[in-house]
Parts: structure tokens; sequence; C-alpha cells
């Protein structure tokens, strides 16, 4: 169950559409809506022409650009801040902590590149500590959406709801996978977005993975595969947000399969793992928790289908190590022969 | 800033200098049962008392007026100035500063959004002008009449965030901001001038954009002299104000080690007595050191 959930309908499934061209509408039916930048317009390039004095450029100061967000906010205005993930969460961390987050503003944050998708940029880029600081601001939404798609579906949720945001941006195109499970699944009939509601991809027995963001659709492909190759069933759930959780989601996947395994980028320190494992000791649900992320340290820098290989993240990698899980948990042995590392395995 | 508004006249002067005393009274009474940051508090209630007395279009009837003038207090460790001047114009009643660290009220060593009159939480050094900045933007997209002032702390401009508000502030052409320095020349412990050197002040922020004037922090007609002549077209503003730490009591005036200070009831009574004119108080507290 999500603790704090505005729900607000999103409009039909509509057809792929970018992150760019969802904000711009949704900036030019609500004048609130005004979009800062730090100097990152890879995914807003168009709008300073549409939007005018409503864009707006602070250089690269991140700092100042969420403090002033702070301040048009107070003024009635909902500020997009974009930046690059790990130097608006980090750099600019205390203002968003103490301008944002104390004062509650409907401040949204869009951090770009995190996770994985700082590619080859190296330690210094990689944002895998931002959902940890994200989730430790009191009243902080954290929406990891899968895709593009699932980016625009939610997005109108994000601007409408009164509390602050923090958007890992993913505008990657939804994987085959997604698209023939979504199209399966819900035959037009999907349920609207709601922040704060995981969506089930797949309602398997054997094991539940959790997780969110741009991962997902590995996490998908992997288990069908999985299920190909081995029968094993596992449930797929898109928490699509850390904060709030659908604590409900978790704990029905935890009793259902007995197993978790969760997958993020993201250091196992404050992340995904240790949100479930919190849910799951909450509500006395005891089962074991595999976290398949970074365990104290960075990544190995590279090109992004490079990277996802060498750190077990592609799905292949991932059904491998979703069934040593399983297996591993059918002879008792997790805990012990448990892969939590991510690379050096079989 | 006044406009056409005639020069400060002597009645004004003096109606000026009786509310400064009074909030200075209020200040010095908050520095007892848990004290409070007292160096700072009455380096800049000159300021504060012009400010709310001449300059800034705001009252308690307009708190959430969107066409007022707006002050961020950004050291924020200066708040028991603050609370006084609010009180000494209405906003809340002198009542409540009996409140001071008190879990009954919202009185504490930094200012928060719950008490009328305060625009803004503030405390962590070099934040407001960046809050203020967006409020500034706000008024210039929407073509409003407000004007934006922000009051600093010499030893905040330690961080680096104000410089590179001050960048954005001229980038943006911010006329409608006015950042106030309070110039007292100390930071927690020591002068300023010893630990990273400030000066030229002046110099340093006209090279950032601003149209810059040094004052008499303490002078009510050379205040505003110096605000009569902003805005600057196209400019955000600054006045250095030259402070002293602790003015009004001499016992006390420019010393590094009373900057926040704890003082026994006596001693309340003592300064007090020293500030309406009576002898040197004999402070004998021992010093604190919270930072």
């Amino acid at each position: 169950m999500s603790q704090v959930s505005p729900t607000i309908p999103s409009p039909t499934v509509t057809p792929a559409t970018t992150y760019e061209v969802t904000l711009r509408a949704l900036a030019e039916a609500d004048p609130r809506i005004i979009v800062l930048t730090a100097e990152n317009r890879a995914a807003i390039r168009n709008l300073p022409a549409v939007l005018g004095g409503r864009f707006i450029d602070f250089g690269i100061c991140e700092q100042t650009m969420v403090g002033a967000a702070a301040g048009l906010a107070l003024r009635g205005r909902i500020p997009v801040v974009h930046a690059l993930a790990t130097f608006l969460t980090l750099r600019a961390f205390e203002f968003i902590r103490t301008d944002v987050g104390i004062a509650g503003l409907p401040v949204k944050l869009i951090g770009s590149v995190p996770g994985f998708l700082s590619d080859g940029n190296g330690p210094t880029h990689q944002a895998i500590e931002d959902l940890a600081l994200m989730r430790a601001i009191p009243g902080m939404q954290v929406f990891c959406p899968a895709d593009e798609r699932e980016l625009c579906e939610g997005l109108p949720a994000v601007l409408a709801s009164p509390s602050p945001c923090y958007v890992r941006l993913n505008t990657r195109a939804s994987s085959p996978a997604m698209l023939a499970n979504a199209g399966a699944r819900l035959a037009g009939a999907r349920e609207p977005f709601t922040l704060g509601q995981a969506e089930v991809l797949t309602d398997g027995a054997d094991l539940a993975v959790l997780g969110a963001g741009f991962l997902v659709p590995n996490i998908l492909e992997a288990c069908t595969a999985l299920r190909a190759a081995a029968g094993v069933e596992a449930r797929v759930v898109n928490l699509r947000t850390v904060a709030p959780l659908d604590e409900g989601a978790i704990v029905d996947a935890a009793r259902a399969c007995g197993l978790v395994v969760t997958v993020e980028d993201h250091l196992l320190v404050g992340g995904i793992y240790q949100a479930v494992c919190e849910v799951l000791v909450r509500h006395r649900v005891f089962v074991p928790v595999v976290p398949i992320g970074l365990d104290a340290r960075w990544f190995t820098p590279g090109r992004l289908p490079e990277v996802l290989d060498h750190e077990g993240f592609t799905p292949v990698r991932l059904a491998d190590r979703f069934h040593q899980a399983w297996t591993a948990s059918k002879v008792g042995a997790l805990g012990a022969g448990a892969d939590t590392k991510g690379t050096g395995h079989a | 800033m006044t406009g056409d508004r005639a020069a400060i006249d002597a009645g004004e002067l003096a109606a000026l200098q009786v509310r400064a005393r009074r909030v200075r009274s209020h200040v010095i009474r908050m520095a007892t049962r848990g004290g409070c940051f007292l160096g700072a508090s009455l380096s800049c209630t000159d300021l504060l008392v012009y400010l709310y007395g001449r300059a800034l279009r705001v009252s308690p009837a307009r708190v959430a007026d969107p066409d007022r003038d707006y002050l961020f207090l950004s050291k924020g460790h200066d708040v028991p100035a603050l609370y006084g001047t609010l009180v000494e114009h209405g906003y809340f009643p002198a009542a409540r500063l009996g409140k001071h660290l008190s879990v009954e009220d919202h009185l504490y060593w930094h200012p928060n959004r719950a008490l009328p009159g305060i625009e803004f939480h503030s405390g962590s050094l070099g934040h407001l002008l960046s809050v203020a900045i967006g409020v500034a933007l706000d008024v210039k997209l929407r073509g409003g009449p407000s004007r934006v002032f922000v009051v600093v702390g010499d030893g905040e401009l330690n961080e680096g965030s104000m410089w590179e508000a001050m960048l954005v502030a001229s980038a943006r052409k911010l006329d409608n901001l006015v950042m106030v320095v309070d110039r007292n020349r100390f930071q927690a412990n020591m002068a300023t001038e010893d630990l990273l050197p400030l000066e030229p002040l002046a110099e340093k922020l006209r090279a950032f954009g601003l149209a810059a004037i040094e004052v008499d922090g303490h002078d009510f007609a050379a205040l505003d002299a110096a605000f009569a002549e902003l805005p600057r077209p196209g400019r955000p503003s600054a006045i250095i104000a030259r402070t002293v730490r602790n003015k009004g009591l001499p016992s006390l005036e420019g010393r590094a080690e009373r900057w926040f200070v704890d003082l026994s009831a006596h001693e309340v009574e003592q300064l007090v007595a020293e500030l309406e004119g009576g002898v040197r108080a004999e402070i004998s507290s021992p010093v604190k050191v919270v930072r």
C-alpha cells in the first residue's frame, strides 16, 4: 500500500511520444510550469523557443538553480529542474534537502543519465546513490520510469502532485518485451498510472523480481528466457516509484513466491534492496532477499551494452543470476552462495 | 529605492532610533535561558529597522500579497533582530518572544515560515540569495512591482554558492534584487579579514555585476541616501552596510568571543540598562563556542 499517493489518472495510453513533447504539452496547458536547466539541454532542446521566459538556463550552477526553484515555487510556480543526475543530487543535495525538502515545495527534479546510463563517463558521473539520498528526504517522491513511454505516462501525475519529486530520467524506447507484455496483459484496459503503485508485469510464483527504471525491460526479458529455459515462473514487479513504495505489491510478491530478487543500478546501501527489506521486515514477511546491484563500488565505465554485460545486467546475465538465486533457494543455500557482487560469477 | 519620497526627517529619524532601541532590548532578552547569537543580531538590528520602517512595501496585512516586497534573512542566526522588528511592526505579539526556544512556539535560533512575516527558513549559510533569485525571476516574468531584499552576513560570503548566485543574478539582470551585506567584519570566531579576506569587497561585487554601495549601517540617514540611489537598471544591487558586532552595547562591541551568548538574568538586566545609557555591564558568563 502506498502511503502518499496522489491519484491522478493519466490520459489513456497514447502512441509513443517523447519526454520533450509531453513536457511541452503540459507546460503549454499550465502556465505555472517553468522549465529550468543547469546547461543540460539534451532532452529539452526545443523548449526555449516554445516557452520563452518560462525556460531558464542557469548555466552550470546546480545549487543556485535548485534554490531559485524553491523561490519560484514560493511564487506558485511548478519548476521542472534539469541537470545530470549526479550533479543535481550531489552538488545541490543540501539545497534540495533544505530549500525544497524542508518547505515541501512542488519542485520536480529531473536527473539525466542516472545509474548505468552514464555509461562511459566514469565514477564522477555515476549517480548510484541518488535513490538513497532522495528517498531520505521526508516527503520526496522518487520516480524511476522503465522507459520513455512510462515516463510520459507518469509525468502528468508527477507535475500535478503537491510534493517534490525526483525523476530518474529515462528516454529509452520501449523494448519489444515491454510492448508485448503491455499489449497482452492490458489489451487496451490498462490501469491508470498512479504514483506509488507498482505494476505487476508477470505473475509467476517461483520467485519475485523487483526492480525499477531502465533495467525493468531487461528483467522482463530475462524472466521470459528463464521460463523458456528452465520452466521457472517469475513474478516481475515494476516498482515505478521508490518513494512512495508500493508496500502491498512487495508483500504480496514475497508471500506468493517465497523468494525475492531485487535489481538496481544503484549501490546496495539505501536503494531498492534495502527499501524492500525494510518493508518486508516491517510486515514480518521473512523470505530470502537476493540483491543484484552495486555492492560498495562504482561500476566499470564503458559503452552501455558492454557495461551491462560486464556488470551482469543484460537479459542473458540476469536470467543466469535469477536462476542461480532460485536454485540456491531450492537447496537452502541462500546466504552462502548467492551472488551479490554483480561480477565474478559464471 | 525610496523613489520620490522626501528625505528622512528628524521626527522619523527619532522614531527609527526608538524602535531600534526597543528591538535591541528584545534581542538582549532572548540571549538567556539557552541564549542566542547576540553579536550578529545587534549588528543587523538597524538594517532591519530601517528596511521595515522605510524601504519595504509590506505590512502584517500584506504578508500574502503577491505584490509585496520580500525580505529574506539569509544568514539566519541573526533572527532575534527580525523577531524583534516584526513584533515592533505588529506581525505578532511581543509575548511570543517569551517563548524563545520553547517547543511550544516556533522561535528558535534560525528563522522559519511558521511566524507571520518570515518569508523562508534559513540557517545554512549561502542559500537565500538563490531562493530570492527565484522570487525575483518570477516577479520579472509577471511584471510585478515587488522588490526582493536579501540580508546576508559577510562571513556568509565565504560560501561559493553566494558567488554562483551573484553570477546568475547579474546574468538575469535582476534589478529588483538587493543584497544587503551586514559587514560587521566578524565571522563566528574571528575577524573576516584574518581568515578569508573579503576586501576589496565592493570591487569584488561590482566585478560580479552588482551595483554596490558602501554605507554606515547604523546611520539611518546614510542608509536612506544609499537606498535612494537604487536600483540601477539592469543590475542587481548590493548595499555593503558597515556595522559593529554587538552594536549598542559598548561592553561587548567588537568582541570576537561574544558571538553566541547565554546570559544570566542579572546580566540581561545589566545589558538592558547599558543599552538605555547606563553603566557598562560586567559580563562574566562563560564564553560559548558553538562553531
